[in-house]
């Protein structure tokens, strides 16, 4: 099964409507490479799952200061202030989840599960029109599991099978969306033979990723 | 007198206990660790991904890859390791955090805290924060103790809150102040104020530690 694509083929299946999930913390482990090229193709009215909304003049960022985006959830967009702008012009639709409960979502999402059971969020707006379950004495809310059609992500090397490597903090939310969505991206800065990545050093195996694309840079 | 900012940041650094693991927020709380005693190890948590995070790096040896969760460059200490957003937040809420420190707009008398959104001016999302105060073991504010003159020490927050009843301990540059059931407990002062000062400046009413100690500035 082939999975090495040029970047046009692997961002031909990002299409209108779709949710998104976009690796990346603050733009660190973000796929740059393959957002441009959403950029470039135009795809519209998207729903992305990530956990920031970057800077404006980057990866994420770019994506919503174009307008891209009908939707946003994410933990953090303090550093893109179009985000903040559109949210409160209802331009763009803004959910705002702890990180730690968005991380657990999209684990979730990806291992089968219907949701996750949290005590983050307790007594804050977050609670508001969740429901609420107590076990052995202590409440929590429940958080739904969140699945995208498409999660782009990043990583440091792929083998020609889609094995991982990611590099020191650019791992983030990366492993996790790769099990959460339909079709899997990777963008990688190198690509080397099947066997070169030990298997135990294999941080997401080859079975979760469909397509494997080389970074520009 | 000296700075304000030193003065709080070395008295929390007197908190944690060798091999603590701790979680700095963004701000003053970062200059937490140019305090940390010489005589204990304490192993910083970066919630973007890693433990045993180091000082800024000079500018050569700067990676994209390594930042902390303000996305400043960092660098690791020997020893320290990286992982996902749901391992980190594993740490962060399952009990193997020690401590966070963190800013404030508003804590008040009960432990509540305020620190991550004004409504109709700046609402960046809460980030980890929420994650970060349910979970951690001890929880410390270190803030200056009025913004401009505006008081910050509630009797109760009016701001939406980050998490209900979570502190434990309030640093200023005044003093000390533990949450206890029965108030805030005055436990230390600065020298350089007297407690009639250090109560104008706060809205709940403090109860005195006996004895008062004297903050170590």
């Amino acid at each position: 099964m082939k999975k090495l694509m040029n970047i046009d083929e692997a961002a031909a299946h990002i299409k209108d409507g779709m949710t998104v999930m976009l690796g990346g913390f603050l733009g660190v482990g973000a796929p740059s490479t393959v957002i441009d090229k959403m950029i470039e193709n135009g795809v519209k009215d998207l729903t992305v799952i990530a956990n920031d909304t970057s800077f404006p003049d980057q990866n994420i960022g770019k994506l919503v200061v174009n307008k891209q985006v009908k939707k946003v959830i994410a933990s953090h967009i303090g550093t893109n202030p179009e985000t903040g702008r559109q949210m409160n012009e209802n331009e763009m639709e803004v959910i705002l989840v702890p990180q730690g409960t968005l991380a657990e979502q999209v684990r979730a999402g990806g291992a089968g599960l219907g949701g996750v059971l949290t005590p983050t969020g307790l007594g804050t707006v977050v609670e508001d029109g969740k429901q609420k379950v107590t076990i052995n004495g202590k409440v929590y809310l429940v958080e739904e599991a969140l699945k995208a059609d498409v999660a782009v992500i990043k990583a440091l090397k792929a083998d020609k099978k889609g094995n991982l490597v990611y590099d020191k903090a650019a791992r983030n939310f990366n492993p996790l969306m790769a099990m959460a969505a339909d079709l899997v991206i990777a963008e990688v800065d190198e690509i080397v033979e099947v066997g070169e990545i030990s298997p135990d050093m294999v941080m997401t195996p080859n079975i979760f990723v469909n397509i494997v694309v080389k970074g520009e840079k | 007198m000296s700075d304000i900012k030193a003065i709080i940041a070395k008295r929390v650094a007197q908190e944690f206990s060798d091999g603590n693991l701790v979680n700095l927020g963004i701000g003053l709380p970062t200059l937490v660790a140019n305090y940390i005693p010489e005589s204990i190890e304490v192993i910083l948590q970066s919630e973007n991904g890693f433990v045993g995070m180091g000082p800024a790096p000079e500018e050569s040896e700067i990676d994209p890859n390594l930042v902390n969760a303000g996305a400043m460059p960092v660098t690791t200490l020997p020893g320290a390791a990286f992982f996902d957003s749901a391992m980190s937040f594993a740490i962060i809420r399952g009990g193997h955090l020690d401590a966070t420190v963190l800013g404030a707009l508003q804590v008040d008398e009960k432990g509540n805290l305020a620190n991550w959104m004004i409504p109709g001016k700046k609402v960046p999302g809460m980030g980890g924060a929420m994650d970060l105060v349910t979970g951690a073991k001890k929880v410390i504010v270190a803030m200056t103790h009025t913004a401009k003159g505006s008081i910050k020490i509630m009797k109760e927050c009016t701001l939406p809150l980050t998490a209900a009843g979570q502190v434990d301990l309030i640093i200023t540059e005044m003093g000390v102040m533990r949450v206890t059931e029965k108030g805030l407990l005055l436990e230390e002062i600065n020298p350089e104020f007297t407690v009639e000062q250090v109560q104008e400046a706060t809205e709940a009413k403090l109860i005195v530690a006996e004895p008062l100690k004297v903050m170590e500035i």
